[in-house]
């Protein structure tokens, strides 16, 4: 892990919240930047930990995941699927338009 | 009205049974006292014709002879379970209009049961937060100290303020890091997280998916056992539910815990713990042995690393979960041009400010580059830790702690996110190994605000938590009521 006081600067800021298209208003990206450096410098005391011969936990339960038979289904809930969509038209969702 | 509301969770399902009180009048003691503590803020929504409906037709069972095991008890849901037909936004604005067409399993289990829906109960934001202050309807205020406006806890804190209050006989609540733990310490009350796996996931909108577990909030340790009864279960609709019976707990009520070896880890008396919070978890240590439990001094090494490794899986988790508030398919969304700039409009203005913090950093730390130095790095400490626990569970049957470094602050006294992140402290580590906890009253502080101590047990060992966490409430005799509790 990178220097804790400077990890993230807000050319950084930007970039993260492209990534996860969060719209960040520009008065608050100082503050924001100023609170992730704060939270990444704390994580980063991970670094005083020997994990040379650990392997990586995902899950505690220790149980394979069962898997399921690959039915192609519709559900047939077409109207409840759509129901909360904020627009649908057609038995579709709709979006902003995509193609110029 | 009092004498309804001073019956528990086990007293009132007696009396339900034995015909000295119905469904309908308890039910409606309870509607009263919603609208009597309402400047407390725990509920986001009532559902006053659906409860009378259900408690008539739980009477009309009780009656009959077909009662099954919550009928008729007048419970509250955290904002977090899906409820059909019912609102639910898990505190959040994104989700403000958002109202289910499917229940989840663990409320699902709870009306087989017979239990009836009171309404739901406010959180932080997407359960992100420790003093119910992310929530983006305000924050809920603690029953204790009603002059002071003390914070309840968190993320669970509408759920805890509501069984302490006496607006609900019982909530459920999710826990991830200590949601449930921490609020029922903070409002004198009995939170159980169980084992990762014991009650399903499926329909409680999604945080960190590798820690949420789903719990309840009672008055006491037998209340607790009886709302989990009903909730846990296996569930083909979350892949990593247990397959797993769970004995009746009600069965384990009385067992004791003579011959029982309780682990005393060394890492959770540091600097910063509050001296009240020391003296009962010293009384506490006494209680069990006197009860002939041995005690055994412990070492849970990795222990300050916790909080590290859970703010690096948990928001990584919670990027991932919350990518699919888009504006799509359902939830808020904000009219734009162009696709791009309705998703960054639609989030930027639907999450409140820990929630993005969150999922920033979460998408920070799975982003190329930063993967293997974060995320990956944190999931090894995870092993580490778990390993700890399965070291000390070879010497011993149960491990007590302190639920919290302090008793609950006054709200907006933590501005800071670190500082409130500290809170979690001592409930973050079972929540990585997957452990269940309980947390229950033993005392007050000098400012006459609830103490609460944790239990931890193995993985499954939800009997024997049960057992032990009975020994401790007798001993401690808790049995104070909040100066801001409905009358």
């Amino acid at each position: 892990m990178p220097n804790k006081d400077t990890i993230v600067d807000v050319p950084t800021v930007n970039k993260i919240a492209r990534l996860c298209r969060l719209d960040i208003p520009e008065v608050n990206k100082e503050s924001l930047t100023n609170d992730l450096n704060n939270i990444l410098g704390f994580v980063a005391q991970l670094d005083e930990v020997d994990t040379s011969n650990v392997e990586p936990l995902a899950s505690v339960t220790g149980h394979k995941l069962p898997l399921r038979s690959d039915d192609v289904n519709d559900g047939n809930i077409e109207d409840l699927v759509l129901k909360n969509a904020p627009e649908s038209s057609s038995g579709f969702f709709v979006v902003p338009k995509v193609i110029e | 009205m009092s004498e309804l509301l001073d019956l528990n969770l086990v007293e009132a399902s007696e009396a339900l049974k034995n015909k000295k009180i119905s469904s309908l009048e308890l039910t409606k003691a309870y509607l009263k006292s919603i609208s009597d503590t309402s400047s407390l803020g725990a509920y986001l929504e009532i559902v006053e014709d659906k409860a009378i409906s259900m408690a008539k037709e739980s009477d009309k069972k009780l009656i009959d002879g077909t009662a099954r095991p919550l009928e008729g008890i007048p419970i509250g849901i955290k904002d977090m379970f899906c409820t059909k037909d019912i609102k639910t936004t898990a505190s959040s604005k994104i989700l403000e209009n958002f109202i289910p067409t499917y229940e989840s399993t663990v409320t699902q289990n709870l009306w087989n049961d017979g239990a009836v829906i009171l309404g739901k109960l406010s959180c932080d934001e997407f359960a992100m937060g420790s003093s119910n202050e992310t929530a983006a309807k305000g924050n809920v205020i603690n029953p204790w100290l009603k002059n002071k406006k003390m914070s309840p806890g968190g993320s669970s804190g509408g759920s805890a303020a509501a069984v302490a209050a006496r607006s609900a006989l019982a909530a459920t609540g999710t826990d991830t890091g200590g949601s449930i733990r921490q609020p029922a310490a903070f409002c004198g009350i009995t939170g159980l997280k169980p084992t990762y796996g014991r009650c399903s996931r499926w329909g409680i909108v999604a945080f960190s998916s590798s820690l949420d577990q789903a719990g309840p909030l009672t008055r006491t340790v037998s209340d607790a056992a009886l709302m989990l009864n009903s909730m846990a279960g296996y569930d083909q609709k979350d892949s990593t539910s247990a397959n797993l019976k769970m004995p009746d707990l009600m069965d384990y009520l009385d067992k004791g815990i003579k011959g029982k070896k309780i682990g005393i880890p060394k890492e959770y008396t540091q600097d910063g713990i509050s001296e009240d919070i020391v003296k009962f978890y010293e009384k506490s240590i006494h209680w069990l042995k006197d009860e002939g439990a041995e005690i055994i001094p412990v070492s849970l090494p990795h222990t300050k690393y916790a909080l590290p490794t859970y703010y690096i899986i948990a928001p990584a988790e919670a990027s991932s979960n919350l990518a699919r508030y888009d504006g799509v398919r359902y939830g808020a969304r904000h009219e734009a041009s162009s696709l791009d700039e309705m998703y960054e409009l639609t989030r930027g203005n639907g999450f409140g400010d820990e929630v993005k913090r969150r999922i920033m950093i979460g998408t920070y730390v799975l982003s190329s580059g930063y993967y293997d130095a974060y995320y990956l790095k944190a999931q090894k400490v995870r092993r580490l830790i778990k390993e700890d626990f399965e070291n000390v569970y070879k010497k011993v049957d149960y491990i007590l702690t302190p639920s919290t470094p302090t008793t609950s602050f006054e709200l907006g006294e933590k501005q800071d996110p670190l500082t409130m992140y500290l809170n979690d402290i001592f409930t973050v580590p079972a929540s990585l190994a997957g452990l269940p906890g309980i947390s229950l009253p033993v005392g007050l502080d000098n400012s006459g605000l609830p103490i609460g101590i944790q239990l931890i047990a193995n993985s499954f060992d939800e009997p024997g938590l049960i057992s032990t966490a009975r020994i401790l409430e007798k001993s401690a005799g808790f049995n104070f009521i909040a100066d801001g509790a409905a009358k």
